[in-house]
């Protein structure tokens, strides 16, 4: 490792960054493949049945006991849906609008990934001035929403693409669902930050380290910013833009092959973003209760990102769980919960907080 | 060799610019939708060069409100339009000369302004962007924010009676 010390300053930090952008991408896609198998698994024990246990390659059966094993559990499960996904006709209708049809899973997917970019995964790595996050913005989290609003794109274009009604129809909720929890989402973050005093996401788990995770002391926000984050990543129970039973697919109706797969794709991605982000916001990200401090050897680093990544599953499951557990709202009460309800109480938690923080923490 | 600020300047500028004339004036399309996906392009190079003057804020903010928010919201609307309707309309004379007017009377003030502003980001280094920001906006400039807010507030007030079916 000593070349790599002896290297300017600024190419090793592009050097860092790379490597982390690389590997913040890699494990993301392989958490996606496999939240998909999770989801079918977790639907599958939920509704009494077995799930996926067939799929293997054909050199699994030659491992005594862990290759019939792992069958059962589904791990190859993944890699056959992917393969799928690749080799599957590509089927472009002749009506569509060839490049907003072409565009729109794109735009569906690269907001997704991107807002991981300010999330701190982990403290440090190695020497302590290797930071566990791709880029340490300082208005990090108004950075996360410009992005995440941004993605609502991808499903309208999606809709408008196709030239057909019932897509057209899911992309048009999509728009005014997103807008609606959009707003409360961010109000109830607001709060969070009157508190922190920063914008700064590694500020905000600075923060929690000392006092105290965010979720006991912004209770309200937090159950704001969950139900808001369902109602973002378009997951059931607030699946309005592709509710099957009266829009088909909504917007991704035309799409087939790799093009679907992205939307897909988007969606898993978007769940993993909005776990990482609710962990870090009111779950103290990396840190536990007796472990706050910057990790200063390897294997510290290493410890640190491992809480993060198993504070995010336990959300991913949680996004799975409710999937097959609550019905679908209707697209009144949706807009009802969001402008009637959360926006309001939003805002008075941020009154709230102000006052306290006015008055009793000065 | 250029400075990599300089180069990415003159990207972001060029498709500000770009952008910002295939919205009003694309001779490949009358699409509405188009025009406003262009919009949005231009928004976000904008908040490019934003960035490049380490207004990191004033970027953000741009992307989320306007590209995030009111652009989505446009789209939402144009998408309820008769859009067949709209890209058969001819250019209208009137119209092209009110622009025209327009446009000059908005860029003689900006130019104006430009020319005689004091920069002020001085002050912004010792405690974050930011934070001087709202320091700023409650100190120096609190009347004209307040004043801001209320007519947006008598604007949402009047969407809300607009939009009310009857008129009583």
């Amino acid at each position: 490792m000593d070349f790599l010390q002896n290297l300017d300053p600024s190419v090793q930090f592009v050097l860092f960054s790379i490597v982390k952008i690389a590997v913040v991408f890699g494990v993301t896609m392989s958490f996606v493949a496999y939240s998909v198998l999770v989801e079918r698994k977790v639907s599958a024990w939920i509704q009494d049945r077995v799930g996926p246990n067939r799929t293997a390659p054909p050199a699994a059966q030659f491992i005594p006991i862990l290759g019939p094993f792992l069958t059962r559990l589904g791990i190859f499960q993944p890699a056959a849906d992917g393969l799928k996904f690749l080799l599957k006709e590509d089927f472009t209708p002749s009506y569509v609008r060839l490049a907003y049809f072409w565009l729109a899973p794109a735009i569906a997917v690269i907001p997704a990934f991107m807002t991981l970019a300010v999330i701190p995964f982990g403290s440090t790595l190695g020497n302590p001035g290797n930071k566990m996050v791709i880029a340490d913005l300082d208005v990090g989290i108004l950075y996360t929403f410009g992005i995440v609003s941004l993605g609502v794109y991808g499903i309208v274009l999606a809709g408008y693409a196709a030239n057909s009604k019932y897509p057209f129809l899911g992309g048009i909720r999509s728009t005014a669902q997103m807008i609606s929890y959009e707003i409360a989402m961010g109000m109830s973050v607001v709060s969070v930050f009157l508190l922190v005093g920063d914008l700064n996401l590694s500020k905000v788990i600075e923060y929690q380290a000392h006092g105290g995770w965010l979720v006991f002391k912004q209770p309200l926000a937090f159950v704001i910013f969950l139900v808001a984050a369902f109602a973002e990543t378009n997951r059931l129970p607030f699946d309005l833009p592709e509710s099957e039973s009266e829009l088909v697919g909504g917007y991704h109706t035309e799409y087939s092959s790799m093009k679907f797969a992205l939307f897909f794709l988007g969606e898993y991605a978007n769940m993993i973003a909005s776990s990482a982000m609710m962990v870090t916001l009111f779950f103290g990200g990396w840190t536990l209760p007796f472990i706050g401090e910057p990790a200063s050897g390897l294997l510290g680093g290493l410890l640190h990102i491992g809480i993060f990544v198993a504070k995010m599953v336990v959300f991913m499951v949680m996004f799975i769980w409710v999937r097959w557990m609550f019905p679908r709202f209707r697209y009144d009460q949706l807009m009802d919960l969001g402008w009637r309800r959360f926006i309001p109480l939003a805002l008075a938690n941020i009154l709230v907080t102000a006052l306290v923080v006015a008055f009793v923490n000065r | 060799m250029p400075e990599l600020q300089d180069i990415l300047f003159y990207a972001f500028a060029g498709l500000t610019l770009l952008c910002g004339f295939l919205c009003v004036a694309n001779p490949l399309s009358r699409n509405p939708v188009t025009s406003a996906m262009f919009l949005v392009l231009t928004i976000i190079s904008m908040a490019g060069l934003y960035v490049l003057l380490h207004a990191f804020f004033l970027a953000a903010v741009q992307v989320l409100v306007y590209a995030g928010a009111v652009m989505v919201l446009f789209l939402f609307v144009i998408m309820l339009l008769d859009l067949r309707e709209e890209e058969r309309r001819k250019l209208n004379g009137a119209a092209v000369g009110i622009g025209a007017i327009a446009v000059g009377t908005i860029a003689g003030i900006l130019t104006r302004a430009l020319w005689h502003a004091q920069p002020l980001a001085k002050v912004a280094a010792a405690e974050g962007a930011t934070r001087s920001l709202g320091r700023i906006l409650f100190t120096q400039y609190l009347l004209p924010f307040e004043v801001l807010s209320i007519l947006l507030l008598v604007a949402m007030v009047g969407v809300i009676l607009l939009s009310r079916k009857e008129l009583k």
